[in-house]
């Protein structure tokens, strides 16, 4: 059971990742830097948050384009696991692994809180180990998570169930007041079609120890990943 | 001649020490280095002396000032901790002014060779209904977001304070921590005739030339053209940079390393040669720049921002370049250390420069202060008619309200240590590989400071250590950062003479001496002074994480008591701000040995686990600070004021120091109280928590009653 943390100039929850996959017991974990080309030792690669490349030009556009990322496209076109969280949800976006595109948040400032998600679909390699519908809590952290996709796009997204996790209230009303960004459909979360490639702006890795105060709902995420891949074995 | 080091801000005096030091003329090149280093930001010379009587020394100081930043012991590790100030740049330009304050402090931690792991800020500014004001609010605020956010340090903590002396003069302290193995602390020395100065990181440019200087100057009507003095970060090569130099530091290559922040090259070269007792040659040519034809001048004094300056091991260099590049990053061998304490200076060819070392640093001017008192002021007395609409209007004043817009818009929790967030007495943190964890602190209240600058200084240090053992950290040191007028002044110098002496008094009865910290002088705008405020940033100390308090009251039924002596009064309040707009009177003299008392008392309580709340009682006084009690898990609080003879507006809302209010279980109240009374801590007990509403009665009266969906409502505003 082996996990890749992705680190690109400017990654910043690398070590987080790293450290919260660590605590679980069963899972390894390493870096993967990136230049490097060479994944076929993983499970699951997860791409990190952070500022890759000091995300000028566009967030994620420019680490869309690094040299690992073409072994992660071909590593989840082989059903392969991968995970992007925040800026990695970004940058699977520029890399066109997932439909649509981030806008600069509706307050047009960063946004540090924990929000209620609500978990769409617990029948995905990420979230099985939740229950479809249950409100969860995770913190977010990002300037541009205001979720952007064309209605086309957007009505396959709703069509096939591909949104994993959505803004909502403690009792999972998920109104537009209700989401910090102004996401469209308060999406937080989406998959492929393939249902291995997840991308969300919360960050599963920040509530996965109690004592920092946001919860371990994101410790299920991470074991939930564990949880399919032991079952594949 | 004259008229060119008078604009740079040397005296007819510096000049002639300059010419007597070299025996010659100095070129135009010298003169800069000479302007700069001789400018207050860099030579604290009207503070040095002052500076000296202070406690630098104690038990687990691992290095204290002189360093780039102070250390404390903690198991194996050090947390390396400094508060820098960024005033002038933010006053001009707020958003580049407040993200450069966060780079350059970040560099000086890491120079110690420590990953920087917390920041803090400590904001002045005026009333924030004006427009310019709110203007500086917001790109000072975004520009910490936007810097601090990018490169994956946590602001986790800091204070937000405001007052009608601070427009024209904001005041923006930026304090960092970091932690690094303790035999792993790197220096910032330049030892080893013929080993390399490495340049790392951006290029060389022509912003920020003379940042030091204008930083030692009072800001006027022009000062909106100096603009080009403030510096552009670049939070995206600060992180490389931050990965690199761990990394390097990892390897036995790098033999000393320091930032280069005011002054630049010319700073952190002569600063590094200077501890080292060495010299150094610098060929200007092989500097990395920005753009072509830039004379030596420029070079030497750009305060380009994300660079550092590495001293490596002869025959190493490739070595070092291979590990930078591999981040990105520029690095270019600009000189060598040598033997004869000298400075020499190349480019194109021609020697521009030839200085001793120590003419630069040691050997500074340090002039004296010419201290005299302001008058005094009659205390003016707030009225009081209904307590309850007070207390409202209190909650929502801006410096009581909730700063949750300030810190939702930084990333408090990266790097996923953050075990007390923003909002809390003290910040909290674990030191992963440990139990423990480390308690974080800013505060300076520059009314008190005004009224009584020797009281004023113990009240910010007494509150400072206060906060973080309301969390429940032991105080271990402090760094500061002093911001004042025009020292040449007689009545700053006073008050500047008068804070150094209570912050001594107070540091050591505390047993928290002062790692280092940051001097800021000629926060004056027109003739107009800042409120002297020094800012203290304590750093505390917690064996166990788990072990942390909050000030939220915790469950029904508790009992809500109040330690310390009743000694109060409203001058340089609060309430009389808001009610008349400026400080005025004598407040209350804190009494060090009740202080140290009061503290140790809590601590040892926190340590039965007898503590289930704490919470300091500052701004607002006791109504404020129960009400703010009541808002984590919206309890509320019936309390009963004893019958004494202290008028009522006085119980509720007047300030004193030494003063804590802590909660406990029933059973506990007799233990607490023979522990108070063995330790000779005031206790009494003002009543229990209860649901949904903070009532406060005075013989058998109720006083003021406030549903806590109110207090919440007008807190959050």
């Amino acid at each position: 059971m082996k996990f890749g943390v992705v680190v690109f100039p400017g990654s910043n929850c690398d070590a987080d990742c790293y450290n919260a996959i660590a605590d679980i017991p069963g899972a390894q974990v390493r870096y993967v830097w990136h230049k490097d080309r060479d994944i076929s030792d993983l499970d699951c690669v997860v791409l990190p948050g952070g500022f890759s490349y000091g995300d000028y030009l566009r967030t994620g556009a420019i680490a869309a384009l690094s040299p690992v990322m073409e072994s992660v496209a071909d590593f989840a076109k082989r059903g392969g696991l991968v995970l992007g969280i925040c800026n990695g949800f970004q940058i699977l976006l520029e890399a066109g692994l997932l439909p649509g595109a981030m806008r600069r948040n509706s307050t047009l400032t960063f946004i540090c809180k924990d929000v209620y998600v609500k978990v769409e679909r617990a029948d995905t390699p990420f979230t099985s180990l939740y229950r479809q519908g249950q409100v969860i809590k995770m913190p977010i952290a990002h300037s541009d998570g205001n979720y952007y996709a064309d209605q086309k796009t957007l009505d396959a997204l709703e069509t096939t169930g591909r949104v994993v996790f959505r803004y909502c209230d403690t009792e999972g009303l998920a109104t537009a007041e209700h989401c910090p960004n102004g996401a469209m459909n308060n999406i937080a979360g989406i998959i492929n079609e393939s249902g291995n490639v997840l991308g969300l702006m919360p960050h599963p890795e920040r509530c996965s120890e109690g004592v920092l105060g946001s919860g371990e709902d994101g410790r299920m995420l991470l074991m939930s990943c564990i949880h399919h891949l032991n079952r594949g074995r | 001649m004259e008229s060119t080091y008078r604009q740079m801000g040397l005296s007819d005096m510096e000049y002639d020490r300059i010419k007597s030091v070299l025996g010659r003329e100095p070129s135009l090149t010298e003169l800069g280095m000479y302007a700069v280093l001789w400018s207050e930001h860099c030579a604290y010379k009207h503070s040095r002396k002052l500076l000296r009587t202070l406690p630098t020394t104690g038990e687990g100081i691992l290095v204290g000032p002189g360093e780039n930043a102070g250390a404390v012991e903690m198991g194996d590790y050090a947390i390396v901790f400094k508060i820098e100030s960024h005033n002038h740049p933010v006053a001009i330009e707020p958003f580049q002014g407040a993200a450069t304050g966060v780079g350059g402090i970040v560099r000086d931690i890491l120079a110690m060779g420590a990953r920087p792991v917390a920041l803090l800020d400590s904001l002045r500014f005026g009333d924030p209904k004006e427009p310019r004001n709110k203007y500086l609010i917001n790109g000072v605020v975004a520009g910490i977001s936007a810097y601090g956010n990018a490169i994956g340090v946590p602001t986790v903590g800091g204070e937000v304070k405001f007052a009608n002396a601070y427009s024209e003069n904001p005041l923006c302290n930026v304090m960092c921590v970091g932690v690094v193995k303790k035999d792993r602390i790197a220096k910032g020395l330049a030892r080893g005739p013929g080993n390399a100065l490495m340049l790392v990181g951006a290029r060389t440019g022509r912003d920020g030339i003379h940042g030091a200087t204008f930083a030692s100057e009072q800001l006027d009507e022009t000062s909106e053209q100096k603009r080009p003095a403030v510096q552009v970060g670049d939070p995206f090569m600060e992180k490389l940079l931050i990965e690199a130099c761990l990394e390097l530091l990892d390897t036995p290559y790098v033999v000393g390393i320091q930032d280069m922040g005011a002054a630049g090259i010319t700073s952190s070269v002569a600063e590094t040669a200077s501890r080292a007792k060495t010299g150094a040659e610098l060929y200007l040519d092989n500097v990395p720049l920005r753009e072509s034809g830039m004379s030596a001048y420029e070079i030497m004094l750009s305060e380009s921002q994300e660079r550092m300056l590495l001293i490596v091991k002869q025959g190493k260099e490739a070595e070092v370049a291979a590990r930078c590049a591999k981040w990105g990053l520029l690095s270019a061998v600009i000189g060598r250390v040598t033997a004869d304490g000298m400075l020499r200076v190349f480019h194109k060819g021609e020697k521009v420069a030839e200085v001793p070392v120590t003419s630069l640093t040691d050997d500074a001017p340090c002039y004296s202060l010419l201290p005299a008192p302001r008058p005094g002021t009659r205390e003016e007395v707030p009225s009081v008619t209904d307590p309850d609409s007070t207390l409202l209007e209190l909650l929502a004043s801006p410096g009581i309200s909730s700063k949750q817009w300030v810190y939702e818009q930084y990333d408090y929790m990266v790097q996923t240590n953050t075990v007390l967030r923003p909002g809390q007495d003290a910040a909290l943190i674990r030191v992963r590989g440990t139990r423990g964890g480390i308690a974080l602190s800013t505060d300076g209240n520059g009314r008190l400071v005004y009224l009584d600058p020797y009281e004023g200084a113990k009240a910010a240090v007494a509150e400072a250590a206060r906060n973080v053992v309301c969390v429940g950290a032991t105080p271990r040191a402090i760094t500061n950062c002093l911001n004042f007028g025009n020292p040449e002044k007689p009545h700053i110098a006073y008050e500047f003479t008068q804070v150094v002496r209570g912050m001594g008094d107070a540091c050591r009865a505390l047993g928290t001496p002062v790692t280092g910290g940051n001097v800021s002088f000629y926060n004056e705008t027109c003739g107009k002074a800042v409120y002297p405020t020094p800012v203290v940033g304590m750093l505390g100390v917690l064996d166990d994480i788990l072990a942390a308090v909050t000030c939220a009251f915790k469950s029904e039924g508790d009992v809500v008591l109040l330690l310390g002596p009743d000694r109060v009064s409203f001058a340089g309040s609060e309430l009389q701000y808001l009610q008349y707009g400026a400080p005025s009177g004598t407040p209350v003299p804190v009494d060090l040995e009740m202080e140290v008392r009061l503290q140790k008392t809590v601590l040892s309580l926190m340590k039965k686990r007898l503590v289930k709340s704490a919470h300091d009682l500052s701004e607002g006084g006791l109504a404020v600070a129960l009400a703010e009690c009541c808002i984590d898990q919206a309890l509320g609080a019936s309390v009963e004021l004893a019958d004494d003879t202290m008028p009522l507006p006085l119980s509720l809302f007047a300030e004193g120091p030494s003063r804590i209010i802590i909660t406990c279980s029933p059973e506990h109240l007799h233990e607490i109280r023979r522990c108070c009374g063995e330790a000779g801590v005031p206790c009494r007990v003002l009543g229990t928590v209860v649901k949904g509403v903070l009532s406060i009665a005075r013989a058998g009266e109720t006083c003021l009653r406030v549903s806590v969906d109110h207090i919440i409502s007008k807190w959050r505003g």
